[in-house]
């Protein structure tokens, strides 16, 4: 069964080994900055939510990408970006309605989270199940439709 | 069931991939008049940067993506369409029959009218071919003139300034990109072109262009400038390719009109991309926007219209994004605002740094930014989905950078479950 990232900012107490985690398996290094997943401090309301691509079936990413740099990993149903194909040309970063593809001037090449091949490292370091790597079934279909009913954009309709 | 493509840019593309997908039995044909498969004009820059090779700019594998897909790549230029015998005509003579035909013609330079533009040192940037003219010309060294400063001419200028060209650039607009940044963004993009060794001539046109010794040309300027070239570049805007419609009835204004679903005026025929003229998601009206974005879901959304699975957007967002030099300028909807709206504004000019959100009531309508490549995105799905700020929108206010901040808080649960 096909898998997801579920997370419950509820849980999060803002630690960032999440951030840590990512940036290491993606990069080589720690350095929060180049985590493909956030966690945003809500200070007003003493809340933390970490956040990251919920790699959604639009995948307007995908599709405006102008040279199929990015598709589908069958295993774990992510959006993968390949370098040799990207040419950094950002479409894809303003395409993306929830900000979770980025340009990396580092790379000069986007990066969005890939879900480690299937071992998110975020969910591994989480120390209080914040982020968990769960069958998509349980993420919560009616949280989620409740959620993407506020959340997606408007573009299209079905009549 | 016959559909037929004209056009192998992103929209034909999409629009064959989405057909295939929501008609597994359906014939589909592209049919492109250019020689190369079907590629992306976005990729060219970074063709003439070598930063990829030519095939690094196709849409798709074409070895094996459109036989694996049984799309049919036609090769020709069409010559008719026929809406009432539901034919289209090719260059070669032959014709071929429709169910349902999609226009996807996309769009081609305007030729200014300047003496000497039919020079052969002068060359647009928009297809394969003008590509390889231009790598041909603009050797390290050469002085190349670019007449344009709007989005096309700015992502070839960098390209331009990467392959060692001593680089002009005339726009006749009062800042660089007049038609995507405000004053503030389009001018700090001039001050940066002009740091990096650009010289940049707003206020500003080509009078003429005049052959001149050793296959160089002479430009000269409104504001008296003469300057000598190996190589100009026109880059003053596109237009759409409607011709082909041209005597059908079908209704054309600035593009060919399509209503939500890509229709045009004849109940058969649908447009994608640059040609179509479709509702632009802030003000309602019909416009052309001619950005990859609009061409990728106007294909998609004719594509299922075509297939007969209704579907109906509520109009594409005007937006872009580009990287001139290393500062990366965006800007979305409304980004101009509108009367009666409110505008929060974060600008320092040292740094090369500027966010500027428009809102009408608590909703965000339009947005720019330069200097910022994070979770720029989000600033789509804040317009598009009219979420309501609430408190939020006095947060933006005093600090526009909290836009990722803001769209989380308003559409994620952020209590304990």
């Amino acid at each position: 069964m096909q898998k997801s990232l579920n997370i419950d900012p509820g849980k999060c107490t803002g630690c960032l080994q999440c951030e840590m985690a990512c940036s290491y398996e993606h990069t080589g290094t720690f350095n929060p900055s180049r985590s493909y997943i956030k966690v945003f401090t809500f200070h007003y309301e003493g809340r933390f939510a970490p956040y990251t691509c919920t790699q959604c079936d639009e995948a307007w990413c995908q599709r405006a990408c102008p040279v199929d740099a990015i598709s589908v990993d069958m295993m774990t149903g992510a959006k993968v970006i390949s370098d040799d194909k990207c040419v950094g040309c950002k479409v894809c970063t303003i395409a993306c309605p929830f900000g979770t593809v980025n340009y990396s001037q580092a790379t000069g090449k986007v990066v969005k989270c890939d879900l480690c091949g299937g071992d998110p490292q975020c969910a591994a370091a989480c120390p209080t199940d914040a982020i968990t790597y769960v069958d998509a079934d349980w993420t919560g279909y009616d949280k989620m439709m409740a959620s993407a009913s506020k959340s997606l954009p408007s573009a299209e309709v079905t009549a | 069931m016959q559909h037929i493509i004209i056009g192998a840019g992103p929209a034909g593309v999409v629009a064959a991939e989405t057909l295939r997908k929501a008609d597994p039995e359906a014939n589909i044909t592209i049919i492109g008049d250019e020689p190369e498969p079907p590629y992306s004009r976005m990729a060219i820059p970074y063709y003439l940067i070598n930063n990829i090779e030519e095939s690094g700019s196709y849409l798709r594998d074409p070895k094996t993506h459109y036989s694996d897909q049984n799309i049919e790549l036609v090769q020709q230029t069409v010559d008719k369409v026929d809406v009432t015998a539901k034919q289209v005509t090719l260059a070669d003579g032959s014709s071929r029959s429709y169910d349902m035909l999609l226009i996807a013609t996309g769009s081609r330079p305007i030729s200014p009218p300047i003496p000497g533009l039919d020079l052969p040192q002068v060359s647009s940037c928009w297809t394969l071919a003008d590509a390889r003219a231009i790598i041909e010309r603009a050797q390290s060294g050469s002085n190349v003139v670019l007449i344009g400063a709007g989005f096309i001419g700015c992502i070839i200028l960098e390209a331009l300034v990467r392959r060692g060209v001593n680089l002009s650039v005339v726009e006749m607009g009062n800042r660089m990109v007049p038609r995507m940044l405000d004053e503030n963004a389009g001018g700090l993009l001039k001050r940066w072109c002009v740091d990096k060794g650009i010289d940049v001539h707003t206020s500003c046109s080509v009078d003429a262009i005049s052959a001149a010794d050793n296959d160089q040309v002479d430009v000269s300027l409104s504001d008296g400038s003469k300057l000598s070239a190996a190589l100009v570049i026109s880059a003053t805007g596109v237009k759409p390719n409607t011709e082909l419609l041209d005597g059908t009835g079908i209704e054309i204004d600035q593009g060919i009109k399509v209503n939500r679903r890509m229709q045009t005026s004849n109940a058969d025929v649908y447009a994608a991309g640059d040609v179509a003229q479709g509702i632009d998601f802030s003000t309602g009206n019909y416009e052309v926007q001619a950005i990859q974005p609009t061409a990728t879901d106007h294909g998609r959304i004719a594509a299922l219209n075509m297939a007969g699975q209704g579907s109906e957007h509520q109009g594409t967002l005007n937006m872009n994004v580009l990287d001139t030099l290393g500062l990366v300028s965006c800007s979305f909807g409304l980004w101009m605002g509108v009367d009666g709206g409110e505008q929060a504004e974060l600008y320092n000019a040292d740094e090369f740094q500027y966010i500027n959100l428009q809102f009408e009531g608590d909703h965000l309508i339009g947005a720019s930014s330069v200097g910022k490549t994070q979770h720029i995105g989000v600033l789509r799905g804040l317009i598009e989905s009219k979420v309501h700020l609430g408190d939020w929108k006095a947060r933006l206010m005093k600090d526009p950078t909290l836009t990722m901040d803001a769209y989380i808080a308003c559409t994620q649960e952020l209590g304990y479950s």
